[in-house]
């Protein structure tokens, strides 16, 4: 057969596709186990993170995560627990921050550190090539933001990408996201210079300013439907036990 | 005399035919990840593979390939070994995977790789063509590791994450180049790199 005919080149672009379409397939399905663990542990990580615990080299992510997690749950935006067919590790939360806060499944980790219990959630947004994600742990009270894991997809190294830095997320510590009157208000992400003169802020990357405005919204329109639930939290703060 | 001649496909595109400063290929991917030293290091060797083992396959083939769709034919190649290399990393070196995140997909773009299948692979046995991707790896890499080199020394005080311009400095009044980490300088710092290169290889200046 010719080289130049129409039916070889059709015959020989069809099995090449087939060959490598195969290829590829196998490679995905002897991969993937492992792939999936690596999520798993990851997000693990990432939920530690937001609890100021970093899992030393040689420990498992995993029995550490079991050590500190000492419950996981989902409530609705009347913040009351809600019974689901999946777990809360298990929310996709790249689903639920597109729909109103009111059919939304929120996660809610619970973890047990040296200075009392934390409530960990789930935050997701867009920053400026990709989407942008973290954990914010609260105390106890449900207003101060104890610690903060952010992480990115694909953001400027050396510009958005670091919103991942501890120098970028440790200024979230301690700040309150309820403001005096009990609105929920969030912290502001704002240019040096430029800092409200109230409300809880931290200062933004410069040259990231569109990855910071993410961060921003990111924590508004996450933490949001949490409002209720939040207050709850500093109503019964004595009785933290009863929750879990 | 035999010896450097067979490894001529390696070491031309190193200095006298490097793919960045001479052929001017894959300038793109090259202001995009020299930020930081790391991610430039581990892109240069993901580049380095593919282009090395597409070549092979491309020139085992070649024979085979029908001519009117020969660039589709290097397209897919390139294409699933770049999914490839994106998957074992998933799976065995997440860490790396997460760091590299979007950019592996853009391998598959760098026209450095096309242009070494269509201009070398094509016409050349499989050895030479695995010697020629290694070479042209590594030159792209090499100049790479330089940009990323001042960009992070300049741009962030640090190399490789590590902080090296000490703290008394910034005490005393100096500050990161806010421009080193944007897209221009990279550009410039490429147009340096040419600028000493041609000086030093009078036969390439036109």
């Amino acid at each position: 057969m010719k080289k130049d005919s129409n039916i070889y080149t059709i015959i020989y672009a069809a099995v090449l596709v087939i060959l490598v379409g195969v290829g590829l397939s196998v490679v995905y399905q002897v991969l993937h186990p492992m792939q999936e663990k690596n999520y798993a542990d990851d997000t693990k990580r990432q939920i530690l993170a937001a609890a100021l615990i970093t899992p030393q080299d040689g420990e498992s992510i995993s029995e550490v995560y079991d050590d500190h997690i000492t419950a996981s749950f989902i409530v609705n935006e009347s913040g009351e627990k809600v019974d689901s067919d999946i777990s809360a590790f298990d929310v996709n939360v790249k689903q639920e921050v597109k729909k109103p806060g009111n059919e939304r499944l929120l996660p809610v980790f619970v973890c047990k550190t040296d200075t009392g219990n934390k409530y960990i959630l789930p935050v997701y947004g867009a920053g400026l090539w990709g989407p942008i994600w973290g954990y914010i742990a609260f105390n106890s009270d449900g207003n101060t933001i104890y610690g903060a894991y952010f992480a990115h997809q694909g953001e400027t190294p050396g510009l958005g990408a670091e919103i991942e830095k501890p120098a970028f997320s440790s200024q979230f510590e301690g700040k309150d996201v309820f403001d005096s009157n009990g609105d929920f208000e969030g912290v502001k992400v704002v240019k040096n210079g430029q800092e409200p003169s109230s409300g809880s802020y931290v200062h933004a990357i410069s040259g990231g300013t569109i990855t910071s405005q993410g961060v921003q919204r990111m924590l508004k329109d996450s933490l949001l439907p949490y409002s209720n639930y939040l207050k709850s939290l500093s109503q019964s703060t004595d009785k933290t036990n009863v929750l879990q | 005399m035999k010896n450097n001649k067979a490894l001529l496909p390696l070491l031309n595109p190193i200095s006298k035919d490097n793919p960045v400063i001479v052929q001017i290929l894959g300038i793109c991917s090259a202001l995009a990840v020299t930020a930081k030293m790391e991610p430039a290091i581990v892109m240069a060797i993901s580049v380095t593979a593919v282009v090395a083992f597409s070549n092979v396959i491309i020139s085992l083939i070649r024979k085979t390939i029908p001519s009117s769709i020969r660039i589709i034919v290097q397209l897919v190649v390139v294409a699933a070994l770049v999914v490839i290399v994106d998957q074992v990393l998933k799976a065995y070196n997440y860490e790396v995977s997460k760091a590299l995140s979007v950019f592996i997909g853009l391998i598959i773009t760098n026209c450095i790789i096309m242009g070494r299948l269509e201009a070398f692979a094509m016409t050349n046995n499989p050895w030479d063509s695995f010697l020629d991707g290694i070479g042209s790896g590594i030159g792209y890499g090499v100049i790479l590791i330089i940009v990323s080199f001042f960009r992070e020394l300049f741009g962030s005080g640090t190399l490789m994450g590590y902080q090296v311009v000490p703290q008394s400095w910034y005490d005393a009044g100096y500050s990161n180049n806010g421009l080193m980490i944007l897209p221009p300088m990279a550009l410039i710092v490429v147009g340096c790199i040419i600028w000493v290169h041609r000086s030093g290889n009078k036969n390439i200046q036109e």
